[in-house]
């Protein structure tokens, strides 16, 4: 299995060639490039087939730009080309690579099995190393993994590396922070037009702030820290436009399972997701981030949410790097285009055990819960606790199932300690989730939402039905096979934990 | 980005495989990189004891990074020939490799070997066969048959690099998730080839008593550069054999 491919040798004349077969020759759909091949073969196969032509060749003066999409743009800036069409593979500049405790020690491995292991990284300022997966824990491999980085990080000496040693108190670790996704936006590494790329599925968040982001495996990060590049495809853009004023009771993360729900887990695979309209644009950025961190759960390659005041504003005191926003063309072509009047919907729950397994949550009120777990770079951020904090305010109920609350990063925790919380007369969340009878808030860490070692803070080690503000409800996906996960907003979640049930949130919001 | 033919005299020139990701293999690399490049290929059932419309055929098509220059006027075709474990949709990547084995780092060769040993250990009990035999760490199913949307869920490598470490050598699905099928060529742990058909529902997990439930993947190769199709003669046996 392991056997190496024979590499051939290079082509000089078919690369001196290569302009003449330009992106422009393959048909905007790939699948119909697939079935045209197919067509063409017998089971001998003695001819050539030349690729469909365009019309128009590129004129001396340059060729003709059609409207591109802000995904097509972001990746034509990053790979220096004038123009591309969904379909065309590039070789991009990655502006970030971000790796954490579980995949950085595989990607690190790979560099240095590739590059030598003396080999240095592109670029020790664009690679942010943020340990945040398996922290809390006495396994020894997870502890080993963060010493990996460690290592790494000293020899390389990479600028930004979020290191934890003590890891009995989070809080004696300055450069601790986190949720990779969550640092990412909090530590200013997230800028509108650049190319961010992770060794994470939720990479995606990033989008959030109108950049390519996408996850990558270890081999493709060990190519990326190796040579500051990745040859990616361009995907072709579905968009999603939001209209009308965001009722009180809902929150981003409906929008988003409103959405999967509607086109399928595989809905989006190989699709960039861009979100716009009026609601949209009343979104924070926190609330954008959710929006876009499960853009992988309907299979997407990114999501993107176009620049605006509320980004500028965010990115005011936390980045120093020059940036440029970039935006779809009016003329631009999308795949599809699929328009909600946001005033309709309702809070929502995806029951297990897929993402798209959508169902109002009030038409799951019979449904008997044993727990509720608030966290995750989707569910545990700042606005996400508040937005907890406000129901329980305003039942001013306890809670009647264990509710595991999961900060996702040392600011998010910070700011539950001491942000004040809207209507409560100067409350913090802390003391709301306390009066509320909610478990202490843990150590900022991924927690419970993938399972991960045995001893994780509320992990599901039994049977549970649990309603959870994190991304995915696969079978086992929090620890237990037959866990059943239902995936909610942080208002469904903490209604939920009020009554014992799946609970829509108007029950106590109006 | 013109320059990036600049980048040392690349080995291969770029696949357009239509819908698939594609690597390619800069000389900097060892020889043993995999940077394999696929596209999606479909698959021709070959055993007798299918029901009669599984044995519909199909085009097989892989496609390989070569260049045009060795091209001979026909094509050769390897087989390779083994038990198939069969599952559903949706399979994702927590059901492939369970995160609490994710500590294992892939690149060290012990831990490699571990993770092969929990390969789809994650799926739900209703799945009567085990992929791995509780006292085994190596499958004896060598082609994994799914559905749609395989390897979906998390991007983790491991998912692949389990697959492979445990002895499958191929994967035949209906459609594969984006993250994961890029994994599988990148590491070349095993080959993700598509279905025309949903083979999951036409195939039965092989068992031991009937060896015969099992499914043969016959893979032609032809060459995909920039969408000009070349005939190529491509040394398959070597790289599915070993």
């Amino acid at each position: 299995m392991a056997s190496s491919l024979v590499s051939p040798s290079p082509i000089p004349s078919f690369i001196g060639n290569k302009k003449s077969l330009g992106s422009s020759a393959f048909p905007s759909t790939s699948q119909i490039a697939i079935r045209k091949c197919k067509k063409q073969v017998s089971k001998k196969i003695v001819s050539v087939m030349a690729p469909q032509q365009s019309e128009r060749k590129p004129a001396t003066t340059g060729s003709v730009k059609t409207g591109m999409t802000m995904t097509e743009k972001i990746l034509a800036r990053a790979s220096e080309k004038p123009q591309l069409t969904p379909g065309d593979n590039v070789w991009v500049n990655v502006d970030i690579l971000m790796t954490h405790d579980v995949c950085g020690p595989g990607s690190i491995g790979i560099f240095k099995k590739e590059f030598g292991e003396n080999a240095k990284v592109w670029d020790r300022e664009k690679v942010v190393i943020i340990p945040d997966h398996y922290i809390f824990t006495s396994d020894e491999r997870a502890n080993r993994n963060v010493d990996i980085l460690r290592d790494f990080c000293t020899e390389q000496n990479i600028k930004y590396f979020y290191d934890i040693k003590d890891l009995g108190n989070f809080k004696a670790n300055p450069d601790y922070k986190g949720v990779c996704h969550v640092a990412l936006a909090q530590e200013g590494h997230c800028r509108p037009g650049e190319v961010l790329l992770g060794t994470d599925s939720h990479t995606c968040t990033a989008g959030a702030f109108g950049q390519f982001a996408t996850g990558i495996g270890n081999t493709d990060a060990g190519f990326v820290l190796g040579t500051g590049k990745l040859l990616l495809k361009v995907p072709p853009t579905l968009r999603f436009v939001m209209d009308g004023e965001m009722p009180p009771y809902l929150l981003a993360k409906d929008l988003i399972l409103q959405i999967i729900g509607e086109i399928s887990v595989a809905g989006a695979t190989y699709k960039s997701m861009e979100f716009v309209g009026t609601t949209v644009e009343s979104l924070n950025m926190e609330e954008r981030m959710t929006l876009c961190n499960m853009v992988v759960e309907a299979g997407g390659k990114n999501g993107v949410v176009p620049a605006d005041s509320t980004t500028f504003k965010y990115l005011e005191e936390k980045t120093s790097l020059p940036y440029e926003p970039v935006y779809s063309d009016a003329q631009a072509s999308f795949l599809s285009e699929y328009r909600f009047d946001i005033s309709k919907l309702e809070p929502l729950v995806a029951k297990p055990h897929s993402p798209d397994n959508r169902a109002l949550a009030r038409e799951c009120k019979d449904v008997k819960i044993d727990r509720v777990y608030i966290g995750s770079c989707t569910g545990g951020k700042t606005e996400d606790f508040l937005a907890a904090a406000k129901l329980f305010l305003a039942s001013g109920k306890k809670v009647k199932v264990p509710t595991f609350l999961v900060p996702a990063t040392q600011k998010v925790w910070l700011d539950l300690y001491t942000l004040p919380v809207p209507g409560s007369g100067g409350k913090t969340m802390s003391q709301i989730f306390e009066e509320a009878g909610c478990d202490t808030p843990a150590s900022p860490s991924c927690g419970a939402c993938l399972g991960g070692p045995k001893d994780t803070y509320a992990r599901m080690n039994e049977p549970k039905v649990c309603v959870s503000t994190t991304n995915r409800n696969f079978p086992g996906r929090m620890g237990h096979k037959e866990g059943q996960i239902y995936l909610a907003s942080p208002y469904t979640a903490a209604a939920s934990a009020l009554t014992g049930y799946v609970t829509d949130p108007r029950e106590f919001l109006q | 980005m013109a320059a990036s033919l600049s980048h040392a005299s690349y080995s291969a020139t770029f696949i357009s495989s239509a819908s698939k990701v594609t690597v390619s293999q800069p000389s900097r690399f060892s020889p043993s990189f995999k940077a394999s490049t696929f596209s999606p290929l479909t698959v021709k059932p070959l055993n007798s004891t299918f029901t009669p419309h599984a044995r519909r055929a199909v085009t097989t098509i892989m496609r390989a990074t070569s260049t045009p220059s060795s091209i001979p006027s026909d094509t050769s075709t390897k087989t390779f020939h083994g038990l198939c474990y069969v599952v559903g949709d949706n399979i994702d990547t927590d059901q492939i490799i369970p995160a609490e084995y994710l500590t294992l780092v892939p690149s060290n060769p012990a831990e490699y070997e571990k993770l092969g040993s929990y390969a789809l250990i994650g799926l739900p009990s209703s799945y009567a066969m085990r992929f791995i035999e509780p006292n085994e760490s190596k499958t004896k199913y060598s082609i994994v048959i799914g559905g749609a949307n395989f390897g979906c869920g998390s991007s983790r490598e491991h998912a692949p690099v389990a697959l492979g470490a445990a002895g499958a050598k191929a994967v035949v699905a209906e459609s594969y998730a984006r993250i994961f099928f890029r994994n599988s060529v990148a590491t070349g742990e095993v080959y993700p080839l598509e279905s025309e058909v949903r083979i999951c529902e036409e195939c039965r997990t092989g068992d031991v008593e009937n060896r015969d439930d099992s499914i043969s993947v016959k893979v032609k190769c032809r060459v995909c550069i920039r969408g000009a199709l070349y005939s190529c003669f491509m040394n398959l046996y070597q790289v599915c054999s070993s």
